[in-house]
């Protein structure tokens, strides 16, 4: 039966900001959908808030809402669209709840909205952990397979207090219902940390709700995703093992696909009990996940939990095994059956059946633990990781070692050289699941343990541990060799050792063992990924590389234009640059050459085997890069290889590249050598008569401190080449100068660290450029709402800006051309600016695609990012204004008066992290980016874009209620008339009593509060923190004071965090908060879409 | 120099096919020569169901999937009291096992039982070549003293073809025996073994049928000896075009209008004592995720597909044959091959894959279910 006829349009809602625990895998997902959809001919409106995302794109869906994904605006597109269907299941849980909250209220019916895809029942019996043991119960009871782990459900701390009794003790698993990545979920094993847990999860749960389990710790976790169509026909896309066992998030376990260690009994009751759970739950147009536990002692199969969506795993499964769930999930629910839909990779064949796969796929997770020292680095079953990377190889040591070297993270690969260390040492160190026990295990291994030592410690199963010693002895085998034969050399390259480990064991240099290897012709093949084992002939070619014997790279006529993308997510590199590289390759792609995309990172679009035209899932070392471009080269003519948009992680392969020949297209690696250099950049800045901050390099504490003293304190210190302002630090003093450089590993003779003065009180400013060589393009200019001194990455930004005026766009045009003239920039530029009293002073720049390209991009409807591909390509700006893909006249730095406001706001993942006492972590900003994602809003005025940007970010801004304000002394004078803003709004103001004081005197009324380290007072008076746990308080304006003053502000703010309170740390932010409020308070806020902005500002262009 | 065990398995192998393409590795299992048809099998799990399946005799089964032996072996999960297959590929064996019903590793007990395998080869190159080529013959030589290229093709030209074999009787029981009914027996079922599985009797059996498994040298009159309720006819290897005798035991069977069922080899069977051809794929299905139809229903069901054999009948049409109308029951979607059979006036039916599966999906497993109700629907 052909699709549905009586639904022409569909809403999709997305999944906002990057989270953790929901990331970009909601990108490729949702992507995928409206694509889909749109090809079907139904008319498609997105709603996300998340401006860095492909799926936002104008030319994804027909209306595409950049508005707060709250139930309150999207009842405001519903209304306007009045769309037939809304697509819940695609844009994680933030778009289940959503859509839940939608029918709930009404407003479906209202408007006479279908919810597809997943009907609310179902979401309900899946999600609801009391329903969903019914399931589980009724399931057994037809099958007579599985159970689910005794448990109680709880809705008070009593119950919770109960509960423990009744499983019989601790420890216990906490799970809060209706919460993302596991959120708030632990292991309680006394009374403190159950009531802390427990305490948390009723809070986090949208309904009050959390589950107490019996522990199911060390046991066999497997994963299931299904697909099931509405004529009950249902397959199992994967199997996932976690090699990690029981007791890790299977977002922070290192995870592999197809399962490894079930026989086909124990495998096909795990697919009945899954056919059988997607069916009593009543998905009936989709797909879904089902964990599994499994007890290595007996095979007793517990079912953990369902999610009825399209999911992390799902993503991760589509590009393990080529079937693209979500896409699929889309047409189902638009009415097709698996039969009528065929499968992409082998063009004949049905996606009615289960992939099979003839290699192994290994996940492993990206951790940001240094970006959070305080927070404790256990793995829990609340999601900690911030992005992964997924490698395939024809055996699991080969994919493991990909996977671990794709992470490109220090110490991530395994070592075999220096002592391992104790080995009781480390096994009692490996017990604890944390970021790299792997390669304590190795350690450990390398010390003398034995198989069932490591097993014991980890419950790792033995089957994997045993790929473990295999890959030790042959690291044994390669050092003790008299020569590398090509015997050794294939077999060390057969188990994944990468050319700088066999290097390392060798006591050789890389390019050396590289050499060597070329001699002796030990290179690796390309497969491909095609679904059915090579059952059927494959159409798409998705490669990935092993050490075998056969090559399935075909030949090709038309010039390659390789393009590397950005690896794992992490903080600092994100989806922006996944963005950057997608729209490179559909630019290149319509301007006539064959794109050939290089990545790692199973969340993204990039990595869909449908964006470019050959897709190599491999790691982005030197290595691997080089290894793909000679096979390239072999297929056909190569144009060049695109470096500049992946951020750092292919910037920082470039003159290597260059080195061995590579044709590196766009910005030269001199020139970004220009850029990044501090001697050389100054060179620049110097020859265009541009400031900078006084600054110099240093490699030791001597050397910091004599330029400390003579540009005077505070400083801003860094190491040189790190993105997203990694170990960045505003020093106050010496004492602080010197422990930073004695504890910062990062710098050496090559790489000194840089000590800048520190602009106090100065505005930021981003640029976003284009340049060819003769003519700039300035995309845009946006002006930080927080001061200079907190990463851009995490500061608040308005474009157009809100407080410059024609003539700071002229100085910023002339510095900004005169630096990518003096660098050599061929493409995008990124420069920071800070404007400190009248003067204009330049922070860095960044030859490349910036993390704003993505947000500037939207908010003037100039895809700057295929616009810099082009150019890196030779095109020139005049040409791409002829052409159209630049407007004909004027730029991002000339917008019309009227052209709407667009601010973008940084997501901070603070609730995710405890320390080791349980505790939250401080939510101050600093130099330092700690933000996973953003979010955007629009509208024709700064202050209901600011509204919506912080309703995107963290919920609705109150418009009346009690607001505390407790500020460093030196806010003190600039808070004082947004205070009496809020006043005016009808806020009853709370304050400490020093800021009361200063309030007072300014004639504003403001009842004082304890202090925390007051504590509670003589009758009982709460403090601010008690008051905020209360839910007492609606909107916090702390800022911190200064270098010492944590200690009160810090509890005010993670207790804002645990409650959700609106909490701003700059007087900066109130501002813009409190015309914000103006705005909500004045008058209706609506919604528009991109496409209708767009419209709008081509119009007043021309 | 370490305490590697690896050495000890490095004994070098040759796999040559008979079109000369060779492919070298490593000793896996027995140390020695053998030779047969090479096929492969997609399967992701169920290696020891695989090797014990009678319907892989003579043939060298190259495993798509990289690792082979990670759950050891068990007493359980055979298929049959001996591994059948001529010879087995693999890229990588496991060096431990792990599971515990394990009992020993899977190199042991090829090696125990004789079969002569190859590891460390490129296994997809290999099923690319036998995808584009089609199944044929070869051979896997092993050892410290291999003879030169030229002599191992040659040895491999001389192996017999599976196109003519007639198979079934080298496999199947010599003696009848019974298979009792789990719980209440309710019927009972005369089944030809022709190369039977074990989980097949065992389906029947968990519906309360009695099997009397009899040589597949059984005439129509030993069948009818134990009063059945119906006649199963058994999955097998070898070219059904051989297969006469169970042909004529058939056609017995059809013209008394007994229930009958068959499976794979018999469902050639069915097709051939119909009036239909069978002929010989050009690489077989045989793995356990293969989209079949069943066109009664329309609804799609995940099998497991051991064959490297078909039925020639029409999809289009309903067709006439000597015992009334004959339809194709489900189809194959991945390649529109016929996967089932059913008389439309006599209680009679088969299908081409695997619905006891061991290994597989459990999907089709409805189709024991119909073989009873038409043995019911007899009583009635």
């Amino acid at each position: 039966m052909p699709k549905r006829t009586d639904i022409q349009s569909v809403l999709v809602i997305g999944s906002g900001p990057i989270v953790i625990g929901q990331a970009a895998e909601f990108d490729y997902s949702g992507t995928q959908a409206c694509r889909v959809l749109k090809a079907e001919g139904l008319r498609v409106v997105l709603v996300n808030s998340n401006p860095a995302t492909i799926m936002t794109d104008p030319e994804i869906a027909d209306a595409t809402y950049v508005e707060p994904i709250t139930p309150e605006f999207v009842e405001k597109i519903i209304a306007k669209e009045r769309p037939d269907a809304l697509l819940p299941t695609l844009g994680g849980q933030t778009a289940l709840n959503t859509a839940i909250s939608l029918h709930e209220n009404g407003v479906l019916e209202k408007y006479g909205v279908e919810l597809i895809g997943a009907k609310v029942e179902a979401i309900h019996k899946g999600e609801d952990r009391d329903q969903f043991k019914l399931v589980v119960e009724a399931v057994n009871a037809k099958i007579g397979h599985g159970e689910s782990a005794r448990s109680v459900i709880c809705h008070s701390m009593d119950d919770v207090l109960k509960g423990v009794d009744a499983l019989g003790g601790y420890p216990v698993v906490v799970r809060p219902s209706f919460t993302m990545g596991g959120a708030g979920s632990g292991f309680a094993h006394d009374e403190e940390e159950l009531r802390r847990i427990a305490g948390q999860g009723l809070t986090l749960s949208p309904t009050t709700e959390v589950l107490l389990e019996e522990s199911i710790l060390g046991w066999k976790e497997y994963e299931l995703e299904l697909m099931r169509d509405k004529h009950d026909n249902v397959v199992v896309v994967c199997s996932i093992e976690n090699f990690d066992p029981m007791g890790v998030h299977t977002g922070d376990s290192i995870t592999v696909a197809p399962a490894m260690t079930l026989t086909d009994r124990e495998y096909q009751v795990l697919r009945d009990v899954g056919i059988a759970i997607i069916r009593e739950v009543g998905v009936d147009t989709g797909g879904c996940n089902i964990q599994f536990a499994v007890n290595p002692e007996d095979g007793r199969v517990i079912v953990i939990e369902m999610n009825p969506r399209v999911s992390r795993s799902s993503a991760l499964a589509s590009k393990a095994t080529g079937f693209p769930i979500a896409k699929i999930a889309a047409k189902l629910a638009v009415g097709y059956t698996l039969d009528e839909i065929p499968n992409d990779i082998t063009e004949q064949t049905p996606a009615s059946f289960e992939p099979t796969l003839d290699y192994v796929v290994v996940k492993a997770p990206r951790f940001a633990f240094e970006k959070f020292p305080s927070a404790d680095s256990s793995l829990t079953t609340t999601m900690k990781s911030v992005g992964e990377a997924m490698a395939m190889g024809r055996n699991f040591t080969e994919a493991l070692q990909k996977a671990l070297r794709s992470l490109e993270k220090k110490g991530s690969q395994f070592t075999f050289v220096g002592e391992p260390g104790d080995k009781a040492e480390l096994l009692r160190e490996a017990v604890r699941p944390t970021d790299g026990r792997i390669n304590t295990v190795m350690q450990a291994i390398r010390a003398g343990a034995t198989q069932e030592e490591v097993f014991e410690s980890t419950k790792i199963d033995p089957w994997f541990v045993d790929q473990l010693f295999l890959i030790k002895e042959i690291a044994d085998e390669l050092a003790a060799a008299d020569k590398l034969d090509p015997d050794l050399l294939a077999e060390a390259k057969r188990h994944g050792f990468s050319d700088q480990q066999i290097g390392e064991i060798r006591g050789l240099r890389e390019d050396v063992v590289r050499e060597v290897r070329h001699a002796l012709g030990v290179r690796p093949v390309y497969k491909t990924v095609d679904t059915c084992a090579a059952e059927f002939a494959a159409r798409t070619p998705y490669f990935y590389s092993s050490y075998d014997e056969e090559s399935e790279v075909a030949p090709r006529e038309k010039p390659a234009v390789i393009i590397l993308g950005s690896g794992p997510n992490r903080i600092g590199q994100g989806i922006e640059f996944d963005y950057s590289c997608v729209h490179a390759s559909f630019a290149l792609s319509d301007a006539g050459y064959e794109t050939v995309m290089v990545n790692c990172n199973p969340e993204t679009v990039s990595t869909d085997y449908d964006t470019s035209d050959r897709l190599y899932f491999e790691p982005l070392t030197l290595e691997d890069v080089l290894e793909i471009v000679h096979a390239e080269s072999l297929a056909g003519p190569v144009a060049g290889v695109v470096v500049q948009l992946g951020g750092q992680t292919p910037l920082g392969l470039s003159q290597a590249l260059k080195d061995n020949g590579v044709p590196v297209v766009g910005t030269s690696p001199e020139a970004i050598h220009a850029a990044e250099d501090r001697g050389a950049f100054g060179q620049v800045l110097a020859e265009a008569g541009l400031p900078a901050p006084k600054h110099g390099t240093a490699t030791t504490f001597a050397g910091a401190k004599a330029i400390a003293d003579e540009i005077g304190y505070p400083v801003l210190v860094r190491p040189s080449y790190v993105l997203g302002g990694r170990g960045m630090e505003i020093v106050y003093d010496e004492a602080r100068l010197e422990s930073y450089i004695a504890e910062s590993t990062e710098i050496s003779p090559s790489r000194p660290v840089l000590v800048d003065r520190f602009l106090d009180d100065a505005i930021e400013i981003d640029v976003d450029a284009l340049y060819d060589g003769e003519e700039l393009y300035l995309g845009g200019v946006m002006e930080h709402i927080e001061e200079a001194g907190i990463h851009s990455g995490d500061s608040a930004c308005a474009l157009p800006p809100i407080t410059l005026g024609g003539f700071d766009i002229k100085r910023l045009r002339a510095s900004t051309e005169a630096i990518a003239k003096g660098v050599g920039v061929r493409g995008l530029i990124n420069i920071q600016f800070a404007m400190a009293g009248d003067i204009l002073y330049v922070l860095e720049a960044n030859p490349r695609a910036s993390r704003t390209v993505p947000f500037t991009s939207k908010a003037t409807a100039v895809p700057l990012a295929k616009a810099a591909a082009r150019i890196s390509l030779g095109a020139t700006i005049a040409e791409l204004r002829e052409e159209g893909l630049l407007p004909k006249n004027g730029d991002g730095g000339e917008l019309p008066l009227d052209a709407p406001i667009s601010v973008k706001e940084a997501v901070m993942p603070w609730s995710r992290f405890r320390d080791i006492h349980g505790r939250g972590v401080d939510t101050v900003l600093g130099p330092e980016m700690r933000s996973t994602g953003e979010v955007m809003g629009i509208d024709s005025v700064f202050g209901t874009a600011y509204a919506k940007s912080q309703a995107g970010a963290y919920g609705p801004l109150p418009t009346k209620g009690r607001a505390f304000i407790s500020v460093a002394n030196r806010d003190k004078r600039s808070m004082i008339f947004p205070a009496r803003e809020l006043v005016a709004h009808g806020f009853e103001l709370l304050a400490t009593s020093g800021t009361a004081e200063v309030l007072k005197r300014n004639g504003i009324n403001a009842t004082v509060v304890r202090k925390q380290s007051e504590g509670t007072g003589p009758n009982g008076e709460k403090t601010i923190v008690q008051l905020i746990h209360d839910g007492e308080v609606d909107l916090i304006v702390n800022t911190p004071y200064g270098t010492g003053g944590r200690l009160d502000g810090y509890d005010i703010r993670t207790a804002a965090v645990a409650r959700s309170v609106p909490c701003l740390t700059t007087v900066q932010a109130l501002a813009a908060a409190v015309q914000g409020i103006d705005a909500l308070n004045h008058g209706d806020v609506g919604v528009r879409s991109l496409q209708e902005h767009a419209e709008h500002l081509i119009a007043a262009r021309d | 120099m370490t305490t590697s065990t690896r050495g000890a398995t490095k004994v070098p192998a040759v796999l040559v096919l008979e079109d000369g393409r060779t492919f070298r590795g490593r000793a896996y299992g027995a140390v020695g020569v053998t030779f047969g048809e090479a096929v492969f099998s997609t399967g992701m799990t169920g290696y020891q169901e695989t090797l014990t399946d009678p319907s892989y005799h003579r043939q060298v089964v190259v495993m798509t999937a990289p690792h082979v032996g990670n759950t050891g072996v068990n007493d359980e999960d055979p298929e049959s009291k001996r591994i059948w297959v001529a010879g087995y590929v693999v890229r990588d064996p496991a060096r431990v096992p792990s599971n515990w019903r394990s009992r020993r590793t899977l190199d042991e007990e090829l090696a125990q039982q004789g079969v002569v395998g190859i590891s460390g080869v490129d296994t997809r190159a290999l099923t690319r070549h036998l995808r584009e080529r089609g199944a044929m013959r070869v051979g896997i030589f092993s050892g410290n003293a291999l003879p030169d290229e030229g002599t191992m093709l040659a040895e491999v030209r001389q192996a017999p073809e599976m196109k003519g074999a007639d198979l079934s009787a080298e496999v199947a029981t010599k003696e009848p025996y019974v298979v009792p009914a789990i719980g209440e027996k309710k019927f009972t079922v005369a089944a030809v073994d022709l190369g039977i599985k074990g989980m097949t009797p065992h389906r029947m059996a968990e519906r309360g049928i009695e099997v009397h498994v009899l040589p597949a040298t059984a005439t129509a009159d030993e069948v009818y000896a134990v009063n059945p309720d119906g006649v199963f006819f058994s999955n097998g290897p070898g070219d059904p075009a051989t297969a006469d005798h169970p042909v004529s035991v058939m056609r017995a069977v059809l013209e008394r209008g007994t229930p009958l069922f068959g499976i794979c080899f018999g469902n050639q069977i069915l097709g051939r004592a119909l009036g239909f051809g069978t002929y010989k794929l050009k690489y077989g299905h045989r793995g356990i995720n293969q989209p079949v139809q069943d066109r009664t229903t329309g609804k799609v069901e995940v099998t497991a597909h051991n064959h490297g054999f078909a039925v020639d009948a029409p999809l289009d049409k309903v067709s006439e044959t000597p015992y009334g109308r004959a339809e194709v029951s489900h189809v194959c979607l991945n390649d529109n091959v016929v996967e089932g059979l059913q008389l439309l006036d006599r209680p009679a039916f088969s299908v081409q894959y695997h619905p006891e599966a061991a290994a597989g999906p459990h999907d089709a497993a409805y189709l024991f279910d119909r073989f009873v109700s038409l043995m019911e629907g007899q009583r009635a």
